[in-house]
């Protein structure tokens, strides 16, 4: 997961689709996000390389929507219903992912274990 | 460097010690070359006159005062320091030398006075022996002569007051070699009157000039050029040093204890008495009770590890084998000497502590007990007392204490108990602090602060393989030695440095706070 400028990210990712919840009058996914490219990167207790400025997971909660589709906490998010999440602010990504228009958010997101993973299967 | 001269035990006027260096040195170099045949590297005394047999650095185990404060205790002096056969003939020798040196010492010092005070003359003789001996055939000279003769006069007192605040100064010691910068001007002082006098001989006098004028401005040109060379001597012997180029590590051979300085240009030698200025105020006194490593420590030696050689008799290596077999096995046996060290240097730490609070407490107590008379007291004229009385009294009670922590800490040698007296009457005297009192005692202190008779020091051996009167040069070292221990001392230039400029607006700084937001979704 780490970034050479000018060069294309590449990563092992998982599919996840989110169901929202409605509560209310308001859609909720179930999680927390931190990260982004106007925030300081070396805070992020989760990720491998304290200058990547990816979002990524930060809670999720018990229950809730996000759990229930499989997400971690600790994974970072490349894909938004097709809206890149690497070089996003913070606010950009919060938008994203609350539009009330959509009731399902197909996320595409990264995790190191599921690197290892592959790398696992093929040498097996 | 206003220094009053320790070294030297004559006063008289350093300006005449100028071509003394010059004499001094061919008589130096004959001497010298014979005795470097024996040694090794160049090696020159700086000496002084008169010294006694035994060195007054080294300590001696009889003349201490120990009696006071505690009368059961005895302890012996360690005086590491016997004098040989040898050492008794080399000081003899040296003592002679330093005879012979006084000697041209003299000599060339009243050579430099008679060469300045021709120098000084000259002018007042070249306006005078016209006048003296064809006056009747002179052109009157009106205004413009008596204009160039006060400024001759004003000049020629300029010229005075210059030598005498340049010259005029107590050696603050005896170099070994010519100071060749001293040796250059007295030449050029001296070709400078010579020509002037040949010119003055072949085109005034001969020819029997009558224009007094153009005599009188030939004197006023012969001024100008003493005191340009006047300025001259300013800036060689003063000022080039004073910009610093090099840095110089000393250090104490016997004990580690090292500085470093930072120096401009200058001869080996200057260089050398520059240290030694420095040394007796910023290296602390050398006690060379503290060098050894306690008894108890090095008992363990390398106890017999006998070597037996099995086989074939190899005789050309057996020797080093065998050696170096015991060295190996002593290596890898447990040595615990370090332990023992460890725990006795604790242990010494303690005392020596305890000691001391005992002591802070001692005198703090005695000195509560005195005042200073106020005008509105009243006091009875016998119970008034002067700076010594009080010393005495108070000095009872803390005395125990103090003698004890100055053997723990092995200073004893250093303070008598009239030395502490007149320290405590001196701090009386001043209202000061018990702490401002101790501070003498606390910490071992430059060398310069004790009694100068016993702790000072004259004779210094200046080794080195360069000539002295070479520059400082990058990596240059050189060995001042005494008899129990040598300074070394290394040199390294100070680095050129490059210094870049960067302009930094003051409405620049800004700053912005660092940002984690966690927002939930």
């Amino acid at each position: 997961m780490s970034y050479v400028p000018g060069q294309p990210v590449t990563a092992v990712v998982q599919r996840i689709e989110i169901h929202k919840l409605r509560q209310g009058d308001n859609l909720i996914l179930g999680f927390s996000i931190g990260g982004g490219i106007d925030q300081d990167p070396t805070q992020n207790p989760f990720s491998e390389d304290k200058t990547d400025k990816g979002i990524y997971v930060t809670r999720v909660t018990e229950g809730g929507p996000a759990e229930v589709a499989g997400l971690q906490i600790g994974d970072k998010i490349m894909q938004v219903n097709g809206w890149d999440m690497t070089m996003v602010t913070h606010d950009q990504a919060r938008k994203r992912l609350t539009k009330r228009n959509e009731e399902v958010v197909r996320l595409l997101v990264t995790r190191q274990s599921l690197q290892k993973a592959v790398q696992q299967s093929l040498m097996a | 460097m206003d220094n009053e001269s320790q070294y030297s035990g004559y006063s008289y006027k350093s300006g005449h010690s100028r071509s003394s260096r010059k004499h001094r040195d061919r008589r130096d170099r004959h001497r010298s070359k014979s005795r470097d045949g024996s040694r090794g590297d160049k090696s020159v005394t700086i000496q002084a006159p008169g010294e006694p047999l035994l060195d007054n650095e080294s300590t001696r185990g009889d003349e201490r005062d120990d009696n006071w404060g505690e009368t059961t205790t005895v302890v012996t002096g360690t005086s590491e320091h016997s004098i040989s056969h040898d050492d008794i003939t080399r000081i003899t020798k040296d003592m002679e030398d330093s005879a012979h040196l006084d000697c041209s010492r003299h000599l060339g010092v009243s050579l430099a006075g008679a060469l300045a005070l021709l120098a000084f003359l000259t002018p007042l003789a070249f306006m005078l022996l016209p006048q003296l001996l064809w006056r009747e055939e002179l052109e009157p000279c009106g205004t413009p002569c008596e204009g160039l003769f006060i400024s001759v006069a004003f000049k020629l007192l300029i010229l005075l007051l210059g030598s005498w605040a340049l010259f005029f100064r107590r050696p603050k010691a005896f170099f070994p070699r010519v100071f060749v910068f001293r040796a250059l001007l007295m030449v050029l002082v001296f070709l400078l009157v010579v020509s002037y006098w040949l010119f003055y001989g072949v085109r005034i006098l001969d020819s029997r000039d009558r224009n007094y004028q153009g005599v009188v401005q030939f004197a006023v040109s012969l001024v100008d050029a003493l005191l340009f060379v006047h300025y001259l001597a300013v800036v060689l012997l003063e000022l080039r040093q004073l910009q610093p180029q090099f840095t110089l590590k000393a250090v104490r051979s016997a004990d580690g204890a090292s500085r470093f300085y930072n120096v401009g240009h200058l001869s080996i030698q200057r260089a050398a008495v520059w240290i030694l200025e420095n040394y007796y105020h910023d290296f602390p006194v050398y006690n060379p009770a503290l060098l050894n490593l306690p008894k108890s420590v090095l008992s363990k030696k390398m106890s017999g590890f006998k070597v037996y050689s099995l086989g074939e008799e190899n005789s050309t290596n057996n020797s080093t084998g065998q050696s170096r077999a015991v060295i190996a096995a002593a290596a890898r046996r447990r040595d615990n000497s370090h332990n023992e060290y460890y725990y006795e240097e604790a242990e010494h730490e303690r005392r020596v502590r305890k000691r001391r609070a005992r002591l802070v407490v001692a005198v703090e107590e005695a000195f509560t007990h005195i005042k200073r008379l106020q005008e509105e007291d009243q006091k009875n004229p016998r119970e008034i007392m002067d700076p010594r009385e009080a010393a005495q009294a108070i000095f009872a009670s803390m005395a125990r204490a103090m003698q004890k922590y100055l053997r723990t800490t092995k200073q004893q040698p250093y303070h008598t108990m009239e030395s502490i007296l007149q320290h405590l009457e001196f701090c009386i005297t001043h209202d000061m602090t018990p702490k401002a009192f101790l501070e003498r005692y606390l910490t071992a202190g430059p060398t310069i602060q004790y009694h100068k008779d016993r702790w000072l020091a004259k004779q210094w051996t200046l080794v080195s393989e360069e000539p002295v009167t070479n520059g400082l040069k990058d990596g240059v070292v050189f060995v001042l030695k005494r008899q129990d221990f040598s300074l070394v001392v290394s040199t390294k230039k100070i680095p050129f440095f490059k210094l870049s400029e960067e302009f930094v607006d003051p409405k620049s700084h800004k700053f912005v706070m660092r940002l984690q937001s966690e927002t939930s979704v």
